[in-house]
């Protein structure tokens, strides 16, 4: 790693002052990042911890229902807490193994928008709110492509907002190597429609599966997905699968999704 | 260099750390603490697992700064002041549940804590919960089985049962 | 708990419970990496990010100007320096020896493989060395690289090493002689079942990465190495004697607590011999400390084999000849023993469990722009087994008849017997094996099996597999005409301390297989007393014989009988002396649990009389022997030993998603003798998950450009506790090694010999269950390589 100095603030505006000197980066549970700056892919001269900010952390119910989680909450704390949500703490159980559930926020992982990793399929799945210091951005405006958001430099999620489905499931099938997604679907039954959102697939990352979603709003069941397929164009292609097997598991994992959800 | 301080098994600890220097860093150098092992560095095979605050983290992926005021528990600190292993760990020496004993200490302190969320997990829970744990030699087998036998279960009917005497 | 026929001191056929074990499970072990010798330094490897390069220059100017930097070596530094050798020389089926390229410590003119180190950098931490590695400016003129073996025998094809002729290290035939029977037999068979299959490239993945610390002491001229391996002695010849020019008596290498090897820590690597050479030329420690990043790029590889075989039988389906073709991927470099690995370690099993009487094996290695290619687990007899056990599965599909009867009816049942690909069989009984394979296996429930998981929506299949390999490595006169160039005995000191304590040095070393716990098993069994009071130490070159260290299988039953040896001399010893002590002549006394007596009599005297008289000898037979209780034994086994087995696993695959699991997994094998039921187990386990890793996730994989795709946990699979089952393992009733002291034939290889082929049967079997006529699919059999095969047939 190269060299760089550490702060931990303890409240969001002092997170922010601290993020504002040169070359200072947010650092979350860590457990994307670290690995980075051991392969000195990173050059940071302030890392500014969030993980101590109490107001980021936890889980609650706004006045209109939505499911708030802080930002420097971790996959284990969701996993473990947002039982008013299955899909949200079935994909938070998936995350990692448990010692980085116990590291590993919300947070980092929605600002890194890894094309595998399983937050971003839950928020665009669920149809989130992501809350930032200074706006709040709904999660289709804020994954822009693999590892592409709308956030800005210095701008720190503190929370994002769920709608609560009425049912909901995340099926993953994983890369088995890392554990990332190879492909995994997260879907959620709303009064108004569904939204299944995939991630590990596209070469754009998490993408919605709108076909599906229409299928699904008509039907909510899994013969609603017979006859239907993504194009193995534009999908990921390596050493795990090819792009005709992402295509085809995005089908599978659907499917499981759904015959999953409560 | 700024200093850190935190409870280490126990006992007060600090030292000079830099930004950079990782938890497992601080422990095995700082401290001399060198049961904690590096097998990795992309924060997968756990042999760096230790407990902050009562829950297992990797120590490999975490910065000693983090962990501030915290305390932290490693393999050093799970036996008795006079040495005796705790029920893990002799649980680990009587179903053969090591080998090298490279990954071992990461084994010890993820079993620790998966028996303190569920004291009396399946065999699928506790490969479940391996699963940031990787072992070259023991192909599982006998840790699992070592850990269920921990959990106070009877391991007896498990294949391939030969125990120490 | 249970006692598996145990000796009543702790002796063979005991299981006690691990001494090594307190101080794993305390944290108080000593890996290299815990050692940290007063004012060390650190050095970083500057490693070539390209597969082939040419080094034009190389500007230190900046680098050596950084805070903290010691000095920059590079390979000008290492112009007197030997090769880093190899040691093993093949001959060709032409008579001419193998290329052998110069290894240096350090890139002299040119980069072969990513990862291949050209500059050292020592510096006061690791942090100032790495950051002085970015600040070499480094011309390094990017050459075509060689990657696919195929391309790299085409004419023309760039060449790995320029002074070498070719890419073709050697193109070797065996049995040459039988060449032209076996092509004939095969143009005459009833029946030829051909398969073409990849042996995947394996990185070992010891979980300890390596370490090493050159320490030099001016005052005396002595240089010490610590470092993890698996031979402490083998590295001290081999690096001192053809790289460093450093005399035995001037170089100690230790190697404590080794966190696991599977042959990746025998060979002698660069790194060693630039910490050793860098302590003297800075008067300081020097250490080294291999990341997880840099291991995928320097520890030696492992298997990378192409194969077609060939397998003729009559009209009777018994088998006339086997014909394989092999290519053999020896990466950039040779490594310590990669020349045997596809030749005397695969080429001599390809008889397997069978007695067909004709066996031609080509296999011409291979020199491309990846890392070296070595010894791992198994090391050539997976490789034959796996192809062997493949074709016998095909041909048994292609002639419908049932896989067991089929081997069954070709088994080898005399012994000894003399194969025709040179070794001899001394003992076994494959038939048994089958017999309590199929028993243990439960195979007649598999059809009622098979329905429930068609019921849940999966494809169920049963893979078996016979396997016969060649341990205890090795006869030293036999491995000499093929090509090695060293020894293979082992050696053990037994030292009985005054108070009848023993301590005993051995050159083998333990990195997981417990020998502390093992070893006094075998001396307390022949003495008579409790193996508590005999102590093992090895890792040192100071305080043990020289022996050949720890591989092959080979502990117990080459370094266990060079103990078996020393300590018959230790009784005979002692009895002179309790004779004399008893008045009575040397034949009449027996050693029985630790007491001396007179035959015919109530004369006794304890082992610890005994003992304190030959080192306080007042009553003693000075005139016939000599003081003190110490001796040293070294065996030199007089042939390999034959452990063999049969395995069975039942997979379960998802037709949906291509993913197999592996639901049951049974063994019988025959160790011969076992001395420690528990440790065996343990090591079949081990052995397994590593064979099961290589058949359905492990892939060491190079893209066209010589880059690694697999580089890290991220991508190179490992096999974690969710990907395997309990196991149900059998080694009682072995039949006895013939030829050494204990019966032993060794364990540590065979779950990873025998396991690939019985996955990758059972998941055809599952596949042609389902109605696809899928008659292969290379290693690792992926979820994706599998959903493939089923689109297409």
């Amino acid at each position: 790693m190269y060299a760089f100095e550490i702060e931990r603030p303890e409240t969001v505006e002092e997170a922010i002052k601290a993020l504002s000197r040169d070359e200072a980066q947010p650092l979350g549970g860590g457990q994307t990042l670290i690995p980075t700056l051991k392969q000195r892919l990173a050059m940071p001269s302030v890392l500014v911890s969030l993980t101590g900010i109490a107001a980021m952390r936890g889980i609650c119910t706004d006045d209109a229902g939505l499911l708030c989680i802080g930002g420097g909450t971790t996959h284990g704390e969701v996993a473990a807490g947002a039982d008013k949500f299955a899909g949200l703490a079935m994909m938070a159980a998936k995350i990692g193994d448990p010692a980085v559930r116990n590291r590993g926020t919300m947070g980092g992982s929605l600002a890194n928008n890894d094309p595998s990793a399983c937050w971003p399929a839950a928020a665009l799945g669920a149809g989130a709110t992501i809350v930032t210091d200074k706006r709040e951005i709904a999660a289709d405006d804020f994954f822009q492509g693999m590892f592409d958001t709308a956030r800005d430099e210095g701008e720190i999620i503190t929370e994002a907002k769920f709608p609560v489905p009425e049912k909901s499931a995340y099926a993953k099938f994983e890369q088995p190597a890392s554990r990332f997604a190879l492909v995994a679907a997260f879907v959620a039954k709303y009064s108004g429609g569904v939204r299944v959102a995939i991630t590990g697939a596209s070469e754009s990352g998490v993408f919605r599966w709108t076909e599906a979603e229409e299928a699904l709003g008509r039907d909510f069941g899994p013969g609603a997905l017979d006859g239907l397929h993504v194009e193995p164009d534009g999908m990921i292609g390596d050493l795990h699968g090819t792009p005709e097997y992402r295509a085809h598991l995005v089908g599978v994992m659907t499917r499981r999704a759904v015959e999953a959800a409560r | 260099m700024p200093h850190v301080s935190m409870t280490v098994n126990g006992q007060a600890a600090k030292g000079e750390i830099e930004g950079r220097t990782l938890l497992v860093e601080f422990l095995r150098e700082t401290l001399g603490l060198t049961g904690t092992h590096v097998g990795c560095d992309t924060s997968q095979c756990g042999a760096c697992v230790v407990h902050v605050d009562g829950k297992a983290v990797k120590s490999c992926t975490m910065f000693a700064a983090e962990a501030a005021g915290a305390t932290v528990d490693t393999i050093e600190g799970q036996a008795a002041p006079d040495g005796t292993l705790n029920t893990i760990q002799q649980a680990f020496q009587d179903y053969h549940g090591l080998q090298c004993g490279f990954c071992t200490p990461g084994m010890v302190m993820s079993a620790s804590a998966l028996l303190k969320d569920n004291p009396k997990p399946t065999e699928a829970e506790v490969r479940s919960y391996l699963q940031g744990n990787i072992c070259r030699c023991t192909g599982y087998h006998n840790i699992v089985k070592a850990i269920l036998a921990a959990s106070g279960q009877d391991v007896s009917g498990i294949a391939g049962g030969i125990a120490a005497e | 708990m249970p006692k598996d026929n145990a000796s009543d001191h702790g002796g063979i056929g005991a299981s006690p419970k691990r001494r090594e074990d307190i101080r794993f499970l305390s944290g108080t072990g000593k890996y290299t990496d815990d050692i940290n010798l007063r004012g060390q330094a650190y050095v970083h490897f500057l490693r070539s990010d390209i597969a082939h390069g040419k080094i034009n220059s190389l500007d230190l100017s900046e680098a050596e100007q950084m805070p903290g930097v010691l000095r920059i070596f590079t390979g000008a530094d290492f112009k007197d320096a030997g090769s880093i050798p190899c040691g093993w020389q093949v001959t060709d089926r032409f008579g001419n020896p193998m290329q052998e390229p110069r290894h240096p410590v350090l890139c002299e003119t040119h980069v072969r493989h990513v990862g291949d180190p050209y500059a050292a950098i020592v510096a006061e931490t690791r942090e100032q060395a790495r950051d002085a590695a970015e600040a070499i400016i480094a011309d390094i003129e990017e050459l075509p690289a060689v990657v696919d073996m195929a391309e790299a025998l085409e004419d023309g094809a760039t060449k790995v090493h320029e002074d070498l002729t070719s890419n073709l290290c050697f193109d070797w035939g065996f049995v040459e002689e039988n060449k032209q029977a076996v092509d004939d037999a095969i143009k005459n068979a009833a029946h030829v079942t051909t398969v073409e299959l990849i042996n995947n490239r394996l990185v070992p993945n010891a979980m300890e990465p390596r370490v090493a610390i050159g320490d030099y002491n001016r005052g005396t001229g002595e240089h010490t190495l610590y470092t993890t391996s698996q031979n402490p002695h083998v590295i001290r010849l081999l690096m001192g004697a053809f790289v460093l020019n450093i005399p035995e008596h001037k170089l100690r290498v230790v190697a404590p607590d080794v966190g696991g090897g599977f042959g990746s820590k025998i060979y002698h690597y660069a790194e060693e011999a630039f910490c050793t050479y860098a302590a003297k030329a800075l008067n300081r420690p020097v250490k080294w400390t291999c990341t997880r990043s840099e291991a995928f790029l320097s520890d030696a590889q492992a298997r990378d084999h192409v194969t077609k075989i060939e397998l003729a039988l009559d009209k009777d389906n018994n088998f006339t000849a086997v014909r394989t073709d092999t290519l053999a991927n020896m990466g950039a470099y040779l490594s310590t023993f990669a020349p045997s690995i596809p030749t005397w370690l695969h080429g001599t099993l390809m008889a397997g469990n069978y007695k067909t009487p004709l066996v031609y094996v080509n296999v011409r290695a291979v020199f491309t722009n990846t890392v070296a290619v070595d010894a791992y687990r198994g090391a050539g007899r997976p490789e034959a087994t796996y192809q062997l056990e493949r074709v016998i599965d095909q041909a048994a599909r292609e002639l419908g008849v049932d896989p067991i009867a089929l081997r069954r009816q070709n088994f080898v049942t005399e012994f000894p017997y003399q194969t025709p690909v040179a070794v001899e069989y001394d003992s076994g009984d494959f038939n048994r094996l089958m017999d309590k394979l199929e028993a243990k296996a439960d195979l007649g429930g598999f059809a009622a099996r098979r329905k429930e998981s068609e019921k849940n929506g999966k494809l169920r299949g049963v893979g078996i597999n016979c396997f016969i390999e060649a341990c205890g490595i090795a006869p030293s006169n036999l491995v000499g005409q093929l090509g090695a160039r060293a020894g293979l005995y082992e050696s053990a000191t037994v030292r009985v301390n005054a108070t009848g304590g023993i301590t005993v040095m051995t050159g083998s070393h333990s990195h997981g297989q417990g020998h502390e716990t093992v070893f006094p098993q075998v001396v307390a069994d022949m003495i008579g007393i409790d193996a508590s009071m005999i102590e093992i130490e090895h890792g040192d070159t100071a305080n043990t014989p020289m022996g050949m260290g720890t591989y092959g299988s080979r502990s117990i039953a080459v370094g266990g009988s060079a103990m078996v040896r020393a300590t018959e001399k230790i009784i005979a010893k002692a009895k002179k002396i309790a004779a004399h002590i008893m008045e009575a002549s040397d034949g009449d006394i027996e050693l029985k649990d630790g007491k001396f007596t007179v035959a015919g009599t109530d004369k006794s005297l304890a082992w610890g009389d005994v003992t304190l008289a030959a080192y306080v000898p007042h009553n003693y037979p000075l005139d016939e022997v000599e003081p003190g209780l110490e001796e040293t034994a070294f065996y030199d086994p007089n042939n390999f030993t034959y452990p063999s087995g049969a395995y069975a696993c039942e997979v379960e695959v998802d037709p949906e998603t291509g993913k197999v699991t592996i639901e049951r997994f049974t063994t019988a094998d025959d160790f011969g003798n076992v001395v420690n039921p528990m440790i065996v187990d343990g090591q079949v386990h081990g052995g397994l998950t590593q064979g099961i890793g290589q058949a359905l996730m492990e892939n060491c994989s190079y893209d066209a450009d010589g880059q690694l795709l697999s580089a890290s946990y991220m991508d190179y699979c490992m096999p974690r506790a969710d990907d395997v089952p309990f196991f149900v393992v059998d080694h009682s009733d072995g039949t006895p090694c013939t030829h050494n002291p204990l019966g032993v034939k060794g364990c540590g290889e065979a779950g990873a010999i025998g396991s690939t082929p019985t996955v990758v049967n059972a998941v055809i079997d599952a596949l042609q269950s389902g109605g696809h006529d899928v008659p292969h699919i290379d290693m690792p059999v992926t979820p994706s390589r599998v959903w493939a095969a089923m689109q297409q047939g």
